[in-house]
């Protein structure tokens, strides 16, 4: 990737974050620029792809899918692709690219929901924390901790153990168990603006602390708390099928990637499509959301440019 | 003459990217005599330290590309593959740098880095190699020697680090060090104790210096002969003496200028501008936009380096041999 | 060094005395009679009466926790609802297995994460780069349960190599544990390589990218001394540490492998529990979980104060 370079070899100063500037970049608007970054990434545009696709999936899903997904015997049980079915049927007989489909509305919603919600709760929690140091931060801080020691899995199973099964609280259980990360991340991106000037001007000035973090701190902290958005949303759904495939999450018959696995296991032998389609589905979106994170990662923040 | 100790001849650096090549070093020339020290100043940017690096065959090639001669000992360094060159570097010649306490591994005691290099290069025992290391250390100046080399970089000062930096560097006795910067890195009252000692081991081993700085305070102090460098190119070559007390180059009359207490009001000069990024360069001379003497040729034509003395050469249409 | 060790050590006490607040939280929200819960079969009207007094439940809040606390820290971690036996007994036996796998997966993951990163950095933008970093995403994308499931159908029931469930310890039968433990090693191991590698090989380039490197290679160090014996050790050392950041991770995978390949582990134990309503295992078994967590983090913490010589020797 080209740097400008004086002659002494050192990279000359440009304004971040466009650190490679060529000269057609130059006078487009600063999305544009930002465009452009992240479509030299093709890991990260492949995954953009993917996450499109997989939205379209769920949202045009009854038009999408030839059959109710949860109609069972509209097909001989267990068949593999045929042109009838073409990611075959499961053992009661129910088309899968149709439970494909549909499933990816619980996989999205799972995913995007929790994120916010941790999101939300996680950055307040974060900014909070930062900005009014003390005793509140070490409280906030020492609660973050102590809820980053549990892996998710197990926070989510015991959350569940006390709220019961349910996509409702898989969402729950897994805001919960991201609500950490954000605080954290928030929190250290804080303290480092906390010591710009513009912020102590801002409070010499009479500004109230409320509306210096809201106008001054938090816009300045928003590019690595998408990334870590991105990067969650595919551990979110990952979390989401483990739970469903242990049968914690949405009961049966609806469509779940996870608990569809779980089901295949048994026929694995004889139906091995069963299990392994909606695998191969699930690995296409945490494989192309992955990438997308990255590649955000990547184009916000240069400083971690490889 | 007798031969010297190293020989660059028509150096270019450049670097190749996506928006094309650009030339960071472009035809520099110079000699260093034995026991000679010579210093290559410079603004930032001007291609100093790209041109002391290349000496040693330490840039990154691709995406650079050195061309031209480095002639040591009669043989052209540039063409060397890495053996042949890791066999020179840190013996026969030695090269320092900016930061110090940057240059030491931080998980290696001292002791190890610096009998490591000895190793490498000189056929002895390891526990004589000890000993060496414990002597080096003292002879820079480092007290309490026989303690330190068990240290870890970070429980050196600046000073010191650059000291060790310097023993690491005389350790198998080369017959050139390389000095990037030495001192810039360090406080002002570090600076002058690190520059003699230098001087000394110079002197003492007859080991001949290439200096590197863009303080042309130091090389003032320091060294025999001046080559000042511009936007890759050598501007003016010429002995210490001259140099300060008939520069040929507007660059060099402005950056003598600039020190301070050579104007008699006690005011700071300052050259207007800066130094061209390697993708706009000026046509003409490179100085030209920053030259008060500037002639309209200055613009279209580039001047080549002549001589304007006895022992002294600079590139500008204007210079005349009473400069 | 020692002010960083007890610095650490009284962080720890904290996350564990917030963890174990949190878990009592957890645990008192459950709906339902927890006494009847406790009791299980061996109801009765005094029996009920005895464990409410003895649980506290006449007394504050925080009395119940202070004796809940006094309970755990002694050992005792009540009964299965299940079977009555000794929760302690239970998580224990399960406990083990679960070391076994982890540790077989960690060995894996390094062993498989190291030389891929190195590669990578190495050979930076090669095919070697994007082959090693390729891999690493899709073995870390792929969701642990399936990835099981997969190795199962092609090592066990395609290839008929392996087992495809059921676990014997390593000291009771040592090659006979070990085959057992290929593929889920493989399954847990792979996903952990794909988190290390990518830091290997960014924190390799890091370092190389370092004054020291290119000072020492203009004193004459070769190429391999200098990546090995220079770059390698302070590269490795951040490595180190998210190693153990990732642990946690691990252990979540492990919840999931376990149940794949039928290994008689905490993360089995626990869900079976949660499924059976057996509250006083899912305690028990997070309890433990989540203290070895800390305890490594704690661990990694003082193995990196230990290597890193700006903090050993201040």
């Amino acid at each position: 990737m080209a740097q400008p370079l004086d002659a002494d070899g050192l990279a000359l100063p440009t304004a971040a974050p466009a650190a490679d500037l060529a000269a057609e970049d130059r006078g487009l608007t600063a999305a544009r620029r930002w465009w452009r970054r992240f479509a030299r990434n093709r890991g990260a545009v492949f995954g953009l792809a993917v996450f499109l696709a997989v939205v379209a999936m769920a949202a045009f899903a009854p038009v999408l899918s030839p059959y109710d997904p949860i109609a069972q015997g509209v097909g001989p049980p267990s068949q593999g692709p045929t042109w009838a079915h073409w990611a075959g049927t499961d053992s009661f007989g129910r088309d899968m690219l149709s439970r494909i489909i549909y499933g990816a509305r619980i996989a999205l919603v799972v995913g995007i929901v929790s994120v916010l919600l941790s999101m939300v709760i996680g950055v307040v929690l974060g900014l909070v924390a930062g900005y009014y140091g003390g005793w509140i931060d070490a409280v906030i801080m020492r609660v973050m901790d102590g809820l980053f020691a549990f892996p998710i899995i197990i926070l989510a199973i015991a959350m569940m153990a006390v709220m019961g099964f349910g996509v409702k609280n898989v969402i729950i259980a897994v805001a919960v168990g991201f609500i950490a990360p954000f605080a954290r991340v928030t929190r250290a991106d804080v303290l480092a603006v906390k010591e710009e000037p513009y912020i102590e001007a801002a409070r010499l000035g009479g500004v109230s602390s409320l509306a210096i973090i809201a106008r001054h701190v938090l816009p300045n902290v928003t590019a690595p708390i998408i990334v870590q958005a991105a990067l969650r949303v595919s551990g979110a759904i990952i979390t989401e099928s483990g739970l469903s495939f242990l049968g914690l999450g949405p009961p049966p018959p609806t469509p779940v990637w996870g608990s569809m696995i779980a089901e295949g296991r048994n026929f694995i032998v004889m139906a091995p499509h069963i299990s392994t389609i909606p695998g191969v589905a699930l690995m296409v979106t945490i494989v192309g959301l992955n990438l997308l994170g990255d590649g955000l990662r990547d184009t916000l923040d240069p400083r971690l440019r490889r | 003459m007798a031969d010297p100790v190293l020989a660059v001849r028509d150096l270019v650096v450049e670097f190749v990217s996506d928006d094309g090549v650009a030339r960071a070093v472009d035809e520099v020339s110079f000699t260093v005599g034995r026991g000679e020290i010579v210093g290559l100043v410079g603004e930032s940017g001007a291609g100093k330290t790209l041109t002391s690096e290349a000496i040693l065959g330490l840039i990154r090639c691709p995406p650079g590309r050195v061309s031209g001669e480095v002639r040591f000992r009669g043989q052209n360094l540039l063409g060397a593959d890495e053996r042949a060159l890791a066999l020179i570097r840190g013996k026969d010649i030695a090269m320092i740098f900016q930061n110090p306490g940057a240059s030491l591994n931080p998980v290696m005691r001292i002791g190890r880095q610096l009998t490591e290099a000895m190793a490498i290069h000189l056929a002895e025992a390891r526990h004589r190699l000890r000993r060496r290391a414990v002597d080096v250390l003292t002879k820079v100046g480092i007290p309490s020697a026989a303690a330190r080399v068990r240290d870890y970089p970070h429980q050196f000062s600046g000073g010191m680090a650059q000291r060790v930096m310097i023993g690491m560097g005389i350790s198998c006795v080369p017959s050139l060090l390389i000095a990037d910067e030495p001192t810039t890195a360090l406080d002002v009252t570090i600076q002058a104790q690190v520059l003699a000692l230098i001087r000394q081991l110079a002197r003492e081993m007859g080991m001949a210096v290439l200096l590197v700085s863009h303080d042309l305070g130091i090389v003032s102090q320091m060294c025999h002969r001046v080559i000042v460098m511009y936007a890759g190119r050598i501007v003016e070559q010429a002995p210490v003496a001259t140099l300060f007390h008939a520069p040929a180059h507007p660059y060099t009359r402005a950056l003598i200028a600039c020190l301070p207490g050579r104007d008699g009001e006690g005011r700071l000069g300052a050259i207007p501008g800066m130094m061209p990024g390697l993708k706009a360069m000026p046509t003409g001379c490179r100085f030209h936009p920053r030259c008060d003497k500037a002639e309209p040729r200055c613009a279209t034509e580039e001047p080549k380096l002549r001589q304007v003395g006895a022992d002294q050469i600079a590139a500008c249409h204007l210079a005349k041999s009473d400069g | 060094m020692f002010r960083f060790f007890l610095s650490r050590i009284a962080q720890t006490v904290a996350v564990l005395f917030t963890v174990s607040v949190i878990i009592f939280a957890l645990m008192r929200m459950i709906p339902g009679d927890p006494i009847l819960m406790m009791l299980g079969d061996d109801f009765s009207q005094d029996a009920y009466r005895r464990l409410q007094v003895k649980l506290g439940f006449d007394r504050s809040i925080v009395v119940q926790y202070l004796i809940w606390l006094g309970d755990i820290l002694r050992g005792d971690l009540g009964d299965s609802y299940l079977n009555q036996e000794p929760v302690r007994r239970l998580v224990w036996d399960a406990f083990v297995p679960t070391s076994v796998l982890v540790v077989a997966s960690l060995i894996v993951g390094v062993v498989i994460a190291l030389p891929s990163g190195i590669v990578a950095a190495m050979k930076k933008n090669s095919v070697w780069d994007w082959g090693s970093m390729g891999f690493a995403i899709f073995v870390y994308s792929m969701p642990g349960f399936w990835k099981g499931i997969i190795l199962i159908w092609i090592g066990s029931v395609y290839l008929g190599w392996f087992p495809a469930v059921g676990y014997v310890a390593p000291w009771q039968d040592f090659w006979g544990g070990l085959w057992r433990l290929v593929l889920p090693a493989i399954t847990l191991g792979t996903f952990f390589s794909g988190l290390v590698a990518r830091i290997v090989r960014s924190s390799l380039l890091e370092v190389l990218d370092q004054d020291y490197i290119k000072a020492a290679r203009a004193r004459g160090v070769r190429q391999q001394a200098l990546v090995y014996r220079h770059a390698l050790a302070n590269a490795l050392i951040p490595v180190v540490t998210v190693i153990g950041l990732q642990f946690g991770a691990l252990l979540g995978g492990a919840v999931l492998t376990e149940t794949v390949f039928g290994i008689p582990g905490m993360g089995r134990l626990t869900v079976a529990a949660i499924l059976n309503r057996d509250y006083a295992v899912v305690q028990g078994a997070i309890l433990l979980g989540v203290f070895a967590v800390v305890i490594v983090n704690l661990l990694v913490d003082l193995t990196y104060a230990f290597l890193n010589p700006r903090i050993r020797v201040a």
